[in-house]
């Protein structure tokens, strides 16, 4: 199912970020500041490259954002494409209005195909 | 007019939606009970529906797939757990991997669809929920504090708790 504007992919990429503790707890903390990776790092009791890898699952649904200053590397929630459940609903409704109006369509200028057989 | 109500409920993640068509019952039955017509309603003009399997009995397999713009298919399973032609249908609705087997990691949704006469014509009551266990259940309880897509200084708050 396209879910509203949100394409398959992206909806799995944005479950599947949200599916671990881990990718959880770091979106927490970029909200509530903007951290680099490598303070992120410190925070859990894994590697660097595994707490990039975490931020990269976070980044590419959307999330975070990633941003370069000096030598540092911050992470920073990407406000707009934050989603959650009400959005989830709203897309859902866009998509059923949608489908609701092509069944109308259908049973209005259509003949009945289905009966044949 | 078509669609004559629609309700969400956030903190049950349900949406409701009824519509009446001016049609007899067992026609729209055939919308979704004929592949073929199927195919012409579930997707977008963007995105065409290609019916590949349909089982409509209980314990039954849909098997579907829509292509995008650029090529890109997405799939997409129903399983019938319950029916009633041309009333009711209950199915749970998922996500797929390219070869048609559910994709775990994804959300399903629970699908119930009434049909019932109404003045001629026939009035449908569709009723989603979103139904898969840990995802939604995690989605489910930062939808229920709307956290989203608020200000981060409300969202901060209310994670913090």
């Amino acid at each position: 199912m396209v879910v509203g504007s949100l394409s398959d992919a992206e909806v799995d990429r944005l479950f599947h970020a949200l599916a671990d503790t881990t990718r959880r707890d770091i979106l927490q903390r970029c909200i509530r500041g903007e951290p680099s990776v490598s303070r992120l790092a410190d925070g859990y009791p894994m590697s660097f490259a595994a707490v990039q890898k975490h931020v990269a699952v976070l980044e590419r649904a959307g999330l975070v954002v990633k941003e370069r200053r000096g030598r540092e590397q911050l992470v920073r929630t990407d406000g707009d494409a934050v989603v959650g459940a009400r959005r989830v609903l709203d897309e859902l409704e866009t998509a059923w209005r949608g489908r609701v109006e092509r069944m109308a369509e259908l049973l209005a200028h259509v003949p009945d195909e289905g009966r044949h057989g | 007019m078509t669609i004559v109500s629609v309700e969400k409920d956030v903190d049950s993640l349900t949406l409701t939606l009824v519509a009446e068509f001016d049609a007899p019952i067992d026609r729209v039955w055939q919308l979704w009970a004929d592949p073929r017509q199927l195919e012409r309603w579930w997707g977008p003009p963007s995105h065409p529906a290609t019916v590949e399997k349909h089982q409509l009995s209980v314990d039954g397999e849909v098997g579907y797939y829509m292509t995008g713009p650029d090529g890109e298919r997405s799939h997409g399973w129903w399983r019938v757990t319950s029916l009633d032609p041309p009333a009711s249908l209950d199915f749970t609705d998922g996500y797929a991997h390219p070869d048609g087997t559910p994709n775990a990691d994804t959300p399903t949704t629970a699908v119930r669809v009434r049909l019932a006469e109404r003045n001629g014509g026939t009035r449908m009551e569709l009723r989603f929920r979103f139904a898969s266990g840990e995802h939604m259940k995690r989605l489910q309880r930062w939808g229920a504090f709307d956290v989203f897509p608020q200000s981060v200084g409300q969202m901060d708050a209310l994670l913090a708790r």
